[in-house]
């Protein structure tokens, strides 16, 4: 049995095309993948991604066990400030990546992966040396995100916030609708945008309420499909492909999320040896050159040797290409070099570029 | 969308019509929908060997790849040149203007195990 997300029902009335995602019945497209991409990127589009888990930590050592758990520097945030970073087991590889957002000195709630939160809040109870309390939420919340250039003037009417005062990965606790709501300047597909942090019980109600307030403005419902063309254009990663137990943030293109000057955490040794080892394969981007589309797990050759693997990839819709990301050995993970992606058994040109594969315009 | 009576149609959501022994092939209005944006299809060259049964090539969505069963046995004689630009042609026109290829047959008896299109329907509505 599939679990249920508080809007499952809503959205196959919506006419959604329903997939099991990690064990969540979720919507994959209404519209078209496609025509729910360009929304997001030239308008607007909100998604039911009540799958995500919330873990709370409170205490008043709350702080060290983020530290200790978690590869960037949470001692840099401020109150109603939010992070990216890393959970990574002894050996240096993700149990997750994360969101972390500082609610206060005492109090960090954490948005982690649908299909991660159980070993994610075994893993961090685990390493509870502090006292903390830590608690799974994941059933307590549900989590909208409205996503595209649009997103802050259509939130902006349900909302007595000020949104414009809100930079970006910064939250506040308001309402939406009349109904609590946190409010948080994150998203994943590489456009302004928000999530927010509701009630299962509200859910609904903020859903049609956002549909209405979009109409307009061209907001459209988008499922996980758009939202994962978004993220690949974007050079996010998604646990379970760029990343996961065997992947360390330094093969993954995560440095930027390790902060070396931050103290001890969980996994530090193992990535402070490999740091001076060198790693020795890196996460880079390509761009299909050949006819033909290179897709998650497929096989990358080099001078026709077998490389690295695929770890994402499809088609690009705002770039008009068929992009991906794959791990190859360090020293060939270089924009520019010439690749082959074996796709059924042909290989197919493809060459390595920069990640992201998309900026959106400032 | 209607299901030609004319055409036969498989379990894996091709269909075929069959005129003085040649048999175009496309995959099914449901098959395009499930498959949502098709952005590429792979077909054989003309000449290409196919055999019932087994993949003839492939569709690609923005989401996934999937493979093209041939109905029947026989030998690709023409492909549908339009789907190399617009492959989106074949969710606006898969029983019409988006066919996939031309096949000579090789067995015509083959033809007695495919279902017509109300057996086709009866099946997608189970």
């Amino acid at each position: 049995m599939l679990k249920q997300i508080p809007l499952a029902a809503l959205h196959r009335a919506a006419g959604a095309k329903m997939v099991d995602f990690g064990g969540w019945e979720m919507p994959l497209q209404y519209t078209g993948i496609l025509d729910e991409h360009r929304a997001v990127r030239t308008a607007a589009g909100l998604f039911d991604v009540s799958h995500m888990g919330e873990i709370e930590i409170r205490g008043p050592e709350a702080l060290q066990l983020v530290q200790w758990v978690t590869t960037n520097d949470a001692a840099r945030l401020a109150d109603g400030q939010a992070q990216y970073s890393g959970l990574l087991y002894e050996h240096g590889g993700f149990v997750d990546d994360i969101l972390v957002h500082r609610v206060a000195a005492n109090h960090y709630f954490l948005c982690v992966n649908a299909s991660n939160q159980d070993k994610d809040f075994e893993h961090i109870h685990s390493q509870n040396r502090w006292n903390c309390t830590v608690e799974n939420r994941g059933a307590d919340y549900a989590q909208l995100a409205i996503q595209g250039p649009r997103a802050a003037e259509i939130l902006q009417k349900l909302t007595p916030v000020e949104l414009a005062s809100i930079r970006y990965y910064r939250f506040r606790d308001g309402e939406v609708g009349g109904r609590p709501a946190r409010i948080a300047r994150t998203g994943y597909t590489g456009e302004d945008g928000f999530e927010l942090y509701i009630a299962p019980a509200d859910a609904a109600a903020i859903w049609q309420a956002l549909l209405d307030a979009g109409r307009d403005a061209g907001l459209r419902p988008c499922g996980l499909g758009a939202r994962n063309t978004l993220r690949m254009e974007a050079g996010m990663a998604l646990y379970g492909h760029e990343i996961d137990a065997s992947i360390t943030p330094l093969e993954a293109g995560l440095e930027w999320i390790v902060k070396w000057d931050k103290g001890d955490f969980c996994g530090r040794a193992r990535l402070e040896r490999q740091k001076a080892a060198g790693v020795r394969r890196k996460l880079i981007g390509f761009e299909m050159r050949g006819r033909g589309i290179g897709r998650d797990g497929y096989e990358v050759r080099v001078g026709g040797r077998p490389a690295g693997w695929v770890t994402s990839g499809g088609p690009a819709p705002t770039l008009n290409k068929n992009i991906g990301m794959c791990y190859l050995p360090a020293e060939l993970a270089r924009p520019g070099t010439a690749i082959e992606v074996v796709v059924r058994e042909q290989p197919v040109e493809a060459v390595t570029v920069p990640i992201p594969f998309y900026r959106r315009p400032k | 969308m209607s299901y030609p009576e004319n055409f036969r149609y498989t379990k894996e959501h091709e269909w075929i019509q069959v005129e003085g022994g040649i048999g175009t092939v496309g995959i099914t209005d449901h098959a395009q929908k499930e498959l949502g944006d098709i952005v590429y299809v792979d077909l054989p060259k003309p000449g290409t060997a196919v055999e019932a049964g087994k993949p003839l090539g492939s569709v690609e969505s923005v989401k996934a790849v999937s493979d093209i069963y041939s109905p029947v046995s026989g030998e690709v004689v023409e492909v549908n040149e339009l789907l190399a630009t617009a492959p989106e042609k074949l969710n606006e026109d898969p029983h019409g203007a988006a066919w996939l290829v031309r096949i000579r047959l090789s067995n015509p008896a083959e033809l007695d195990g495919l279902l017509s299109a109300a057996d086709y329907q009866a099946y997608l509505g189970t």
